[in-house]
């Protein structure tokens, strides 16, 4: 299947590229998946009032359309080759205000991501600046949250498995190595890793305000607010992707982590 | 007026006003003491307000729920209920939260404590690896429960995080010899109580309210046996009690013992005299002072007994010192009480899913268990029964005869007279409704230690040996 479907890919890019293709086909590399238009997977009511039924309607947003995501997170062997590239992202020379002071703390040096993860583990411990300049020096960018979100939600048939698979994943303590890319079967869209071994930054992660108080009703002062507490939120007993946004709340543009990485995205008629 | 002076006759502490304490100057600085439970920090001997610094880390690991069982827990300070904290009404309190690097999720904290919005929560969410910090004046004296409030709150809760922060008032409180401090939680592991492994939580459990474990101090037995908490006759014990929740109300009791005072709500204006059980609520906690008059153990329980009795709800305060037979006599006399009808306590169990075979060391794992929740109240933690009551299992001579009759009687229960050891003892034994498994598990066990025989049980021999007429326990 796997295979076939990496065949496929490859011959529909090879088509897209000889009849140049609009957006919207099917082109992807083959590192790439490509994911319909559709709509998002909205966790939080727009415009958010009153309590919605936990699967209540997922709101009118207007549909993500198609785009292509990276099928693995970035890999340490990949950021590696990106520093030696661009070295001023390199761990000494990286400005304090891209990056905080566990930036790549657990690389053996500048370029030497160590021995004591495997290289196709995904990168870590990287800020959102990197990440960004990592996906633009790739000729991609980070995926928005309602791109991100859409991937992960697959084609929606196993969203009790996979928060059950989330859930376990919060239950391990962050204290082994991480495990390299790739291992799991991949989802609907032939994605992998999307849950259950890191966290992954987003274009837009800070453009979700849910509440740093998680019962906060909110929707006084900016509809945005309203994805603080579960009043806003379409389906309050979704804690996994509460834990997601709360995360990604959590974060400034400079900050790192030892269990958050990224993967990059691209529009599809610019792969 | 005369109201007045009646309901300042209750009070029993001073306080001062909250707009007195958002004014009161602070001279000085420290470091606040932090302790894991059940220890608390000194009392404060300060007679003014100071600043008072709190560093309280976020540690995220796997610990013990109950005996073979794993849970990941996310803690104020590494153990669950988180540290304690101990400061005066007035103080200003610089308060920093740091999320360890290693940790995978995004907390804060909220403090009953704090006057302004979200208790802190707003001012504290701290991404792994990143620390926050903001300052409050305590206003209002009184024992405060604190929690992670980061999305989803429940979850955060449930995995542990919370703990008590002690406002105490300016002139502090009543002193006394020993202070403890215990929480009470609700647990909600995806496998079944006493399922061993490491245990994910069960959104499903926790949305419906239904816990596998309730338990004081984070885990099944932290404050029992070894661990139990101590005390002397003649003396005052105090027990800060909270219960971090994240959902059932406790209705605390120590069996036993009065509550000679109870400040309920934590609330340290208010004192109640002679409790004999208080009810705490999820996010509340309560003061409650008692003197130990007679030796012996008193039993922690939440008095919605099931939680006690099967969830993990028990604790035990250990009072040593000599007898005191007129408070209270002991037993005096037993005779064998035999009414009507069956002796034999039958219970349907749901069929148990099939489990592959356990290893010896599994096996005896699980016999220690059994052995600690169902024999050793008689029988005793080292086998050695309690003469002229419960007869001995260690070196039992009764028991190495015949492993047969052992079988039969951990089944059917036994009456009347035997002579163990040379001893005779005449009591009553009741059928233990447990599984093939657990029954081969124990008699293993018990079989295994003390001298014992060594010989092994199987579910198989306990199925085809298994007394008439007890309960079928398993499939």
């Amino acid at each position: 299947m796997k295979t076939a479907g990496a065949l496929i890919a490859v011959t529909a890019a090879a088509i897209a590229l000889a009849s140049g293709t609009a957006a919207g086909g099917a082109a992807a590399p083959e590192d790439m998946a490509l994911v319909p238009a559709g709509p998002p997977a909205a966790f939080f009511v727009p415009g958010g009032s009153g309590v919605p039924a936990a699967g209540a309607d997922r709101g009118a947003s207007a549909d993500v359309p198609a785009f292509l995501i990276d099928r693995r997170p970035v890999t340490r062997r990949q950021f590696a080759e990106f520093l030696r590239r661009r070295p001023e992202w390199s761990r000494s020379r990286v400005a304090a205000v891209l990056a905080d002071a566990h930036y790549l703390e657990d690389w053996a040096s500048d370029f030497d991501a160590g021995a004591r993860v495997p290289p196709d583990a995904p990168v870590t411990r990287v800020s959102w600046f990197a990440a960004n300049a990592y996906c633009q020096w790739r000729g991609k960018e980070l995926p928005t949250v309602d791109q991100w979100e859409r991937a992960a939600a697959g084609d929606g048939k196993d969203t009790a498995a996979t928060r059950d698979r989330i859930l376990r994943w919060y239950s391990q303590p962050a204290t082994e190595p991480l495990g390299v890319v790739g291992r799991g079967a991949p989802n609907a869209y032939g994605v992998y890793d999307l849950h259950g071994l890191i966290w992954e930054w987003t274009l837009d992660f800070n453009s979700t305000l849910i509440s740093t108080d998680s019962r906060d009703p909110g929707g006084k002062d900016d509809p945005l607010f309203c994805g603080s507490g579960s009043l806003g939120a379409v389906d309050p007993s979704d804690y996994a992707t509460f834990m997601r946004y709360a995360l990604r709340n959590s974060l400034r543009a400079s900050y790192t982590t030892s269990r958050l990485g990224f993967r990059c995205a691209a529009e599809p008629d610019r792969p | 007026m005369w109201i007045t002076a009646l309901m300042l006759s209750f009070a029993t502490v001073a306080t001062a006003a909250p707009d007195q304490n958002a004014v009161e100057p602070t001279e000085g600085e420290e470091r606040a003491v932090l302790t894991d439970a059940p220890t608390v920090p000194p009392p404060i001997t300060r007679k003014h307000a100071t600043k008072v610094v709190v560093r309280l880390e976020v540690v995220e690991t796997e610990m013990t729920v109950a005996e073979g069982v794993r849970y990941s827990f996310w803690t104020f300070g590494g153990k669950v209920p988180g540290k304690f904290i101990r400061i005066r009404e007035g103080d200003l309190v610089e308060f920093h939260l740091d999320n360890h690097p290693d940790n995978k999720m995004p907390h804060n904290i909220d403090l009953h404590a704090v006057t302004g919005p979200g208790g802190g929560a707003a001012s504290s969410l701290s991404a792994p690896g990143h620390s926050s910090v903001f300052s409050f004046k305590a206003l209002n004296p009184g024992l405060y429960v604190y929690h992670c409030a980061t999305a989803p709150v429940a979850m955060h809760v449930a995995n542990g995080m919370y703990g008590l922060i002690l406002v105490e008032p300016r002139d502090g409180l009543p002193k006394v010899d020993r202070e403890y401090y215990v929480m009470q939680g609700d647990l909600y592991t995806k496998g079944p109580n006493g399922q061993p492994g490491l245990q994910p939580f069960s959104m499903l459990k926790a949305i419906d309210e239904r816990p596998e474990y309730v338990v004081f101090n984070g885990a099944v037995g932290a404050i029992a046996g070894d661990k139990a908490l101590q005390a002397r006759i003649g003396e005052t014990v105090r027990l800060y009690f909270g219960v971090g929740g994240p959902n059932l109300t406790s209705s605390f009791h120590v069996i036993g013992e009065i509550f000679d005072r109870v400040w309920p709500e934590g609330n340290t204006s208010v004192v109640s005299h002679n409790v004999q059980t208080t009810m705490v609520p999820a996010g509340g906690a309560a003061i409650i002072d008692f003197k130990v008059e007679v030796p012996g153990t008193y039993i922690l329980v939440d008095h919605s007994l099931t939680r006690a009795f099967n969830k993990g709800a028990l604790g035990m305060l250990k009072v040593e010192g000599g007898d005191n037979k007129i408070v209270y006599s002991g037993k005096i006399s037993d005779e064998v009480y035999q009414p009507e009808g069956s002796r034999i306590r039958v219970t349907d169990l749901p069929p148990q899913p099939a489990r592959p075979a356990l290893t010896r060391k599994q096996l005896l794992d699980r016999g220690r268990s059994v052995y600690t929740t169902n024999c050793a109240a008689c029988h005793q933690a080292n086998g050695q029964g309690i003469p002229k009551a419960f007869p001995p299992l260690a070196r039992s001579d009764y028991l190495n005869a015949d492993k047969v009759r052992a079988i039969r009687t951990v089944t059917g229960g036994l009456q009347g007279s035997v002579t163990v050891n040379g001893e005779k003892y005449n009591g009553v034994m009741p059928a233990w409704t447990l599984s093939d498994e657990d029954v081969a598990a124990v008699l293993t066990y018990v079989y295994g230690s003390w001298g014992n025989s060594g010989k092994e049980v199987s579910a198989q021999e306990v199925k085809t040996h298994r007394a008439k007429g007890s309960a079928k326990a398993s499939e």
